[in-house]
């Protein structure tokens, strides 16, 4: 079972605690924007097999939304972090390179 | 290929059975191949059989990286049903079902194929409007559906308690000519079927490219060699993510983990199968006597094959209420498999950006049931470029908002 840490409420509580609300760091296309855009943002997701970012809720417990950084093959999770953020912050992404050689962030289409 | 008989079974008895010869053979790869097909589970299979038996093409590799069905043909809970909203949907099962009821005797190999009846229960009066609103289209659409009330449904299946009290039975979506069958005998039986026709079964043989020129596929990097083909098709399921990236599209899909369980064997008790979508359970009886229990998908992004517990816990309690013979079962396995989920929860069988590479993915929690009338379907869309039964399937659909949304129609359970 995941465990995961709330950064609003600082609570560590099992998976079943909180609520998984899909990929994180989306630009939210809207009006203007090309079908290209809008498809991409609505349904080509990410869906990489290792390093992932998403968004979380705290929904039995504070009730606030946050983004984990969490490995899809091996659901480590290297970290919690405020949603009100466009990319992760430093101190998790050089945890992610540490343990992932080779791993970049990527600009966000 | 020696054929299967009652024959062959006397013949073997009196020589110590040493006359049984491979199932399918185990080939080194060609150079080249007329058709690659990436996946060797039960879809990549039945493309690869429906491709030689429909289309004359057996010049055909089946590339499988682990073993052959060892994906999720080998880790779904059997059903075969084709009790659908959509018509492209129900048009796609239905084919498949059909192709079932002959399927051990075109492919002489016993796929232990049980038509006992599938329900659908109605617990709540959503899911009345919703399935009554199925059997009238099922009607429309030649699908033998009907909706029947409680106590027939307790008559169906005696051990189950309809009464609630959370959720009481009000009536059920059946379809009585839908049912099991053995999963793996199906990857088994059509494995052998395109070894008999001379095409390559090639397993631990991983691919790790997907070479193109002028925007047309030319073969595959494989742990193995590089292999040549003109035309490819990717049928990996929770991994068509990966295969996608390496041709160079992306693709609407997530992969989330599926899990299931089966309990020790018992007496027979049941001979249906019953799907409860509002409390996240469904379970039949295999033939060896087990129960066969299956539930919802993880919510998050996983590529690990395991599950995790706190959905056992809801499916094993839901199933508790609603059958309370099983509460003292034990367990006997729990395991997890990756599906391919499509945001309409229809699959992909298209061509792509990339010449002459086609995909078919995207059947989330319920591909096994397909497994025919996919591989009839993707089948001619390779050898033709075309194919009535997937045209309503294509990739682009996303971008042109012609959903074939089964959310609504499929539940949890698929």
């Amino acid at each position: 079972m995941l465990m995961l840490t709330c950064p609003n409420c600082g609570v560590t509580g099992e998976e079943s605690e909180f609520a998984p609300g899909g990929e994180a760091h989306l630009k939210r296309h809207g009006p203007g924007s090309s079908d290209e855009e809008f498809h991409a943002y609505l349904f080509a997701k990410e869906n990489p097999r290792g390093v992932h970012f998403e968004r979380w809720r705290h929904a039995n417990g504070c009730g606030k939304w946050f983004h984990a950084a969490r490995c899809t093959a091996t659901l480590e999770v290297f970290g919690t972090y405020s949603a009100q953020t466009t990319e992760p912050p430093k101190d998790i992404k050089d945890k992610i390179s540490a343990k992932r050689p080779g791993w970049s962030w990527r600009e966000v289409e | 290929m020696k054929r299967y008989s009652a024959f062959a079974v006397a013949r073997e008895a009196f020589r110590y059975h040493m006359g049984w010869e491979r199932a399918w053979a185990s080939p080194e790869p060609k150079k080249k191949y007329d058709a690659i097909i990436i996946g060797a589970g039960g879809h990549g299979l039945a493309t690869a059989y429906y491709l030689g038996k429909n289309h004359g093409i057996t010049n055909v590799a089946i590339l499988e990286k682990g073993w052959l069905g060892g994906g999720n043909t080998g880790r779904n809970t059997t059903i075969i049903r084709s009790n659908y909203l959509q018509d492209p949907s129900a048009a796609m099962y239905e084919k498949s079902r059909s192709l079932y009821e002959t399927l051990s005797q075109d492919l002489n190999y016993n796929i232990m194929f049980s038509p006992r009846g599938v329900m659908m229960l109605a617990q709540t009066q959503h899911e009345v409007r919703g399935y009554t609103r199925t059997a009238h289209a099922n009607a429309l659409q030649g699908v033998d559906t009907e909706f029947i009330s409680p106590e027939r449904v307790k008559e169906l299946c005696p051990i189950m308690n309809i009464e609630g009290p959370r959720y009481p039975v009000l009536g059920a979506l059946w379809q009585p000519r839908a049912g099991t069958a053995r999963h793996d005998a199906v990857a088994w039986g059509l494995a052998r079927a395109c070894s008999a026709m001379g095409m390559d079964v090639i397993q631990k043989c991983e691919v790790t490219g997907i070479r193109q020129e002028g925007g047309k596929v030319s073969g595959v990097t494989t742990n193995r060699g590089d292999i040549a083909c003109d035309k490819l098709g990717i049928v990996v399921a929770g991994h068509s993510g990966q295969l996608a990236e390496m041709a160079g599209f992306r693709l609407p899909i997530e992969s989330v983990a599926l899990q299931a369980l089966v309990s020790e064997p018992i007496k027979p008790c049941m001979d249906v199968v019953v799907m409860a979508n509002t409390v996240h359970g469904y379970m039949s009886q295999s033939d060896k006597g087990e129960m066969v229990i299956g539930g919802g998908a993880d919510g998050f992004n996983n590529y690990t094959q395991r599950g995790s517990f706190h959905h056992i816990e809801e499916t094993v309690r839901a199933l508790c209420e609603t059958f309370p013979v099983i509460n003292r079962l034990k367990m006997l396995r729990q395991w997890g498999g990756i599906v391919d989920m499509t945001g309409d929860r229809s699959p992909i069988l298209s061509k792509t950006p990339l010449g002459n590479c086609f995909i078919n993915c995207g059947w989330g929690t319920g591909g096994f049931k397909a497994t025919p009338g996919s591989g009839w379907g993707f089948a001619e869309l390779m050898a033709k470029g075309q194919s009535p039964l997937c045209d309503e399937f294509s990739l682009d659909r996303f971008k042109e908002g012609r959903f074939i949304d089964e959310s609504v129609a499929a539940g949890v359970a698929h």
